[in-house]
């Protein structure tokens, strides 16, 4: 590589560029999911820095893919995501990336796979499911489990029926049991996935901080070994390169080395 | 090979060398009752009897950079305005800072450096002022004191003696006095540091001690110990408009802090790390473990500037800091 390559490929790292956005499903009332054009390659659990020129950056899951086309599922929470939801069809985004290691999904093909995710944590494990949902002759059997406070904020409806024709799915509302949905925390259902049965699996948490360190114990108590468990981490980034030391816990970057970890890694890893 | 030049020949020689090099050292800036690194036209503005209150890193990182342009749709790198290069008079401290920031902006990640930084780095040569330490310096304790990576260095006393290292500076000195010059290095400081013992294993026990609970009221918060910090790299980013309205902006850089509240704040406000003890203890680790284990380097973050030692507004001694953790260490 030249002098002169080598600084354009950092550029390229490090400019975003503008994307079309497509089209704008409602999800709940402070979540929408954005379709955005792009025609590279993306990899499960990896993340883009999303931004709007004048108002800001921040790192969003992929939640979902297809031919020319990126999903990010957002909820309406800061500044740069309050920004996102001015922009409708038709609008520019701006994106950088993909960033990020992907979840090891060559790894979990025909082997049983347990997913447990909990609110907007829902969104980078989704094109994972999608992996499985749309290749059968991969997939083992998928456990999901999914959490959302109330019916309200309950994520990708029209997924999660379609999840629930060929996984076993338990959907819950911390608020307590209704229509479609079973009552309590994720981590009250971890114990009903028959994990002594299902041999070499993997295990896939994603959700709040709490919900994250809860729902490991839970498995390791259901004596999962740590080695088959895997997280996704979320931290404030404001470069994705491994620079401006936001995401840093310990030695390790999360924009680098994850945001998917290991769980004998993430587990050890403390603020 | 060494030098005994006079002021003015030497003042000449930076002269002659401006068409090629901006030439940075540590002066005053009146106006704001600091030491800072700014262009140089004479080596005796060069401040000898104190450190400066800033580190090098300014010089070509910046306090506030703009990384692009925004019109529309276009997004434009911004670009450097000078394309002279940079010589920077400086002490081994300094020097080996910069080789703490390269870690971080030249090698932190496979194929990622940092285009801003890298643009700037490459344009640096320095040149080495010898260094007697200060008052709240300790070099020594973080094997900083010494360095090898100078085009020359000058000893500033009546007269200036050089030693010239870099073949391209070497003929800028032809027909000065020859005399036997090596630059010295600070043997002993006024001050020490022990580098505690945190290791892989007693990690957890190190971060979950008392010790750091003390800092919870005691630290404020205000980042000044990262901001005066030659090996501190974090930054912000910030988009500026310049009319209401307008599509046109910029996205710039700024320097950040892991001792502000905000440093690990996400939307919503969950923050990762919530307390100043626990922020000092990010800082610490990093500084003396976090960074050494990383990069598999011989030498922790810290140079031993002492550069925060006189910053803190709280008078929180980092040198004590260090010091009383490598004690409770000792009791694990």
């Amino acid at each position: 590589m030249t002098e002169q390559e080598k600084f354009e490929n950092m550029i390229d790292k490090m400019k975003p560029e503008p994307h079309r956005i497509l089209e704008v499903v409602r999800q709940t009332a402070a979540e929408s999911t954005f379709r955005v054009a792009y025609d590279g390659e993306t990899f499960d659990g990896q993340f883009f820095m999303l931004s709007i020129p004048k108002v800001g950056e921040a790192p969003i899951s992929v939640s979902g893919k297809g031919d020319g086309f990126v999903e990010f599922t957002i909820r309406k929470v800061g500044r740069l995501t309050e920004g996102v939801f001015g922009l409708q069809q038709g609008s520019t985004l701006f994106m950088r990336g993909p960033y990020g290691n992907p979840w090891p999904v060559k790894d979990f093909e025909n082997k049983p796979l347990v997913v447990i995710c909990g609110g907007t944590g829902m969104a980078p494990v989704k094109t994972l499911l999608e992996h499985f949902y749309n290749h059968p002759e991969i997939a083992n059997e998928v456990y999901l489990i999914a959490g959302f406070r109330d019916a309200d904020c309950a994520l990708f409806n029209e997924e999660r029926a379609r999840f629930a024709e060929k996984f076993h799915t338990i959907y819950t509302l911390d608020t307590g049991a209704t229509e479609g949905f079973e009552g309590g925390l994720v981590t009250e259902h971890i114990r009903k996935i028959p994990f002594a049965e299902l041999g070499d699996y993997n295990v896939v948490i994603v959700g709040p901080p709490v919900m994250m360190r809860f729902a490991g114990e839970e498995c390791v108590k259901c004596k999962v070994p740590a080695e088959k468990i895997w997280v996704s981490f979320e931290r404030k980034m404001s470069c994705a390169i491994g620079k401006c030391g936001h995401c840093k816990i310990n030695e390790t970057y999360v924009c680098l080395e994850g945001p998917v970890f290991n769980y004998t890694i993430a587990s050890k890893m403390f603020d | 090979m060494g030098y005994k030049i006079s002021t003015e020949k030497m003042d000449e020689i930076l002269k002659g060398l401006s068409g090629q090099y901006k030439v940075y050292g540590p002066k005053w800036d009146r106006p704001h009752k600091n030491v800072r690194f700014a262009e140089l036209k004479s080596v005796r503005e060069i401040v000898m009897d104190r450190q400066s209150n800033f580190s090098i890193k300014e010089v070509f990182y910046p306090i506030s950079q703009v990384m692009f342009y925004f019109k529309g749709e276009d997004v434009e790198p911004s670009e450097v305005a000078d394309d002279r290069d940079l010589l920077i008079f400086a002490r081994a401290c300094d020097i080996n800072s910069i080789q703490r920031l390269d870690k971080i902006f030249l090698d932190n990640g496979e194929n990622n450096n940092d285009y801003f930084y890298a643009r700037m780095r490459k344009k640096v040569k320095f040149a080495l002022i010898e260094c007697g330490g200060f008052e709240n310096c300790f070099c020594v304790s973080t094997g900083s004191n010494a360095t090898d990576d100078y085009a020359f260095a000058v000893k500033i006393a009546d007269d200036i003696f050089v030693e010239v290292k870099d073949d391209a500076f070497a003929g800028l000195f032809s027909g000065c006095e020859a005399v036997d010059y090596q630059p010295e290095f600070v043997k002993e400081n006024a001050k020490k540091v022990h580098v505690p013992e945190i290791k892989k294993e007693n990690l957890k026990t190190v971060s979950e001690l008392e010790y750091w609970k003390k800092f919870d009221d005691k630290c404020i918060g205000c980042g000044g110990c990262n901001t005066v910090c030659g090996t501190c790299s974090c930054f912000d980013t910030v988009d500026v408009v310049y009319t209401e309205g307008s599509s046109d902006g910029e996205r710039k850089r700024v320097w950040s802090s892991c001792m502000l509240d905000s440093f690990t704040e996400t939307a919503g406000g969950a923050k990762s790390r919530a307390t100043h003890g626990a922020n000092m203890r990010f800082k610490v680790f990093h500084k003396f473990y976090d960074f050494k284990s990383r990069f598999g380097t011989d030498w922790n973050m810290c140079v031993g500037c002492g550069r925060c030692e006189m910053r803190c507004p709280q008078e929180i001694s980092f040198i004590d800091t260090v010091n009383e953790l490598a004690e409770e260490c000792k009791n694990i």
